[in-house]
């Protein structure tokens, strides 16, 4: 191409940009025709319940609708702050996801390095498998494993505590001892698959490294203290930020079949709460502003997150 | 890796292996404990309780009878197997065109459409909106309401999406240069090379949705309707046990039996696709994790 006929060329496409655009979109019919039914379900499914959020600053009244109820401004977030509750609930969220992250992730290193340092190769196979299985159970289903484990009856806990002529501990209805329950069941039911990443990340380093330290005579120990452990601090850093930013996560689905009413005030989170006050008393516009003040705060950690990932690895989580 | 067997690294490698024994007792143990507590028979579990061990001899499946001769559990596990059927079918025909069309470099308002998907993954105002959506729609006691909030998951979507985005070029090319619209590239070429990625999310979602227990609590009245892990959790909580089984004075096999034999039923689906669930989850999970 000459320089002469360049901008000619140029300037043909600007007249027809517009019908350019037509032509394109033209050209990918069937491709916005083949998408059109997922995005009426986002519109639907999605985007709908963001405006039904509106009635977080609304006074709902089912008779009246979404649009028909008056607009109260901030009124159910103020009458959530100034609650007695919100420092239980807000403690409750955190102390569950810390805990979780804080034990459970150190444990899940360990794991993973131990499976990819072990001569074992079928045993390591196996063991893999193993601890993989329990999180593809549903919490109902650990509900019973746990209740065989530490009902006081006959669970396998307290037969070893009357034993030892102890008396039997009701766990799963003790405000003492629920949330050990909730996070150590978590612990266990999560590890082995949290192992996974850094077992991944493990294999990835070069083999090369671990020769030369072999050839230098590093002790096991070392190796893993100056290798393994430097090798995945990238994935640990990125996970630890990941499950920060999803903090006020702190498991619903396993809260709601554990808890009962003796353990609310230790075992009680917002999204729990937020099921009682909506579905079961009807207090929809407080429940749903609950819910909003959780999820803009969870769009803040996640994007700060995000961001802090960026400079510190340059790698993005989404 | 270079195994040299210093004194050292077989020290390390017992440490390693009892190690790893104690994570496989701790994970196995509980399983094992419900095992025994199903097949106990009634007079060993009245005389001594639950024995850690049982002998070979005297192994009792009437609780297994129990539940399954009443017609509410075979039942719930067959309403569990349509939802999961239907809703990984609904959610794979709708997250399929979403990826592909946003792996589509040149697609006009590709930005657009990722920009709002992506927005509904970082913020959701909660359970109560979906709530009144769903009870609005007058879907209360029908399956859609348990199937469709979830339908897509923007994270499956994304991971499929650079499935898609690996794909070549050139193939997608040649079909449209032969005449072929995009339904008949994605009927035809992508699909048939896509079947890895189609087990690895199908397998995502219908272990969602095997596992759901809350929205069916929430959306369905009806006790037929009942999925297995609804009335596994009301037989575990003993609420409204006799709707479900023959439970009474003269009961042949003992509440804890029912329970755990209630459990083990509630698992078999799930350990008998296992092995895949593995293979293909561990895909996945290594793809969506490590690739962004």
């Amino acid at each position: 191409m000459t320089l002469k006929t360049l901008p000619s060329k140029l300037l043909l496409t600007d007249r027809f940009n517009l019908k350019n655009m037509f032509l394109s979109i033209w050209r990918k019919r069937w491709l916005y025709f083949l998408m059109a039914p997922t995005l009426i379900y986002f519109l639907i499914f999605k985007y709908g319940p963001l405006w039904n959020a509106q009635i977080a600053f609304k006074d709902f009244k089912p008779l009246l609708g979404v649009i028909g109820s008056p607009w109260v401004g901030f009124k159910h977030f103020e009458t959530f702050i100034n609650s007695f509750y919100f420092a239980d609930l807000i403690r409750n969220t955190i102390i569950f996801s810390l805990a979780k992250l804080v034990l459970g992730l150190p444990l899940a290193v360990v794991c993973a390095i131990a499976l990819h340092e072990t001569w074992l190769l079928r045993f390591r196979t196996f063991v893999q498998t193993m601890i993989y299985l329990p999180h593809f159970l549903s919490w109902v289903i650990m509900f019973g494993v746990l209740l065989v484990i530490l009902s006081p009856g006959n669970g396998l806990l307290n037969e070893i505590i009357k034993r030892f002529g102890g008396d039997p501990i009701p766990f799963l209805t003790s405000p003492d001892s629920f949330r050990w329950v909730v996070i150590l069941s978590d612990i266990w039911k999560e590890t082995g698959w949290s192992t996974i990443l850094y077992l991944a990340a493990l294999l990835s380093i070069s083999p090369d490294l671990y020769e030369a330290a072999a050839v230098d005579g590093a002790t096991p120990l070392q190796r893993i203290w100056h290798i393994s452990i430097p090798g995945i601090l990238p994935v640990i850093v990125l996970v630890t930020l990941l499950r920060l930013g999803h903090i006020l996560e702190a498991g619903f689905n396993q809260i709601f079949v554990l808890y009962s009413v003796p353990v609310y005030s230790v075992g009680d989170i917002l999204d729990t709460w937020v099921y009682r006050q909506g579905v079961l008393n009807f207090q929809f516009s407080l429940a749903t502003a609950v819910g909003f003040f959780k999820g803009v705060i969870g769009l803040v950690l996640i994007l700060v997150a995000n961001r802090v990932a960026k400079s510190l690895a340059q790698q993005s989580i989404y | 890796m270079l195994h040299t067997k210093t004194r050292d690294a077989v020290i390390f490698q017992v440490g390693l292996a009892i190690f790893l024994t104690l994570v496989l007792l701790i994970i196995l143990i509980p399983f094992w404990r419900v095992i025994v507590t199903a097949f106990i028979p009634l007079d060993i579990y009245t005389h001594e309780g639950v024995p850690f061990f049982l002998s070979p001899t005297k192994w009792s499946f009437e609780a297994f009878k129990q539940l399954l001769g009443h017609s509410m559990f075979p039942r719930a596990a067959w309403n569990s197997v349509v939802i999961t059927l239907l809703g990984t079918a609904i959610s794979l025909f709708l997250t399929v065109p979403l990826a592909y069309g946003l792996s589509t470099r040149n697609l006009p308002g590709r930005k657009l459409i990722m920009t709002l998907v992506l927005f509904t993954y970082l913020f959701s105002p909660g359970l109560i909106p979906v709530y009144l959506l769903i009870t609005g729609m007058k879907l209360t006691n029908n399956y859609l309401a348990i199937i469709l909030p979830p339908a897509v998951s923007v994270y499956n979507t994304l991971v499929m999406m650079s499935f898609f985005e690996g794909l070549p070029e050139e193939l997608k090319d040649a079909a449209r240069i032969d005449g072929a619209n995009e339904l008949q590239v994605l009927w035809h070429i992508i699909l048939p090379l896509s079947k890895p990625i189609l087990l690895t999310i199908g397998l995502f979602y219908a272990v969602y949705f095997w596992n759901e227990f809350f929205t069916p609590i929430l959306y369905l009245n009806e006790t037929n309707l009942m999925p297995l892990p609804v009335l596994l959790r009301n037989i575990l909580i003993s609420a409204s046990f006799n709707e479900y089984v023959e439970y009474n004075a003269f009961s042949s096999s003992s509440l804890e039996s029912l329970k755990a034999a209630g459990v083990l039923i509630t698992m078999i689906p799930m350990l008998l696709i296992y092995p895949w669930i593995q293979r293909y989850f561990t895909k996945g999970t290594l793809v969506g994790g490590v690739k962004e």
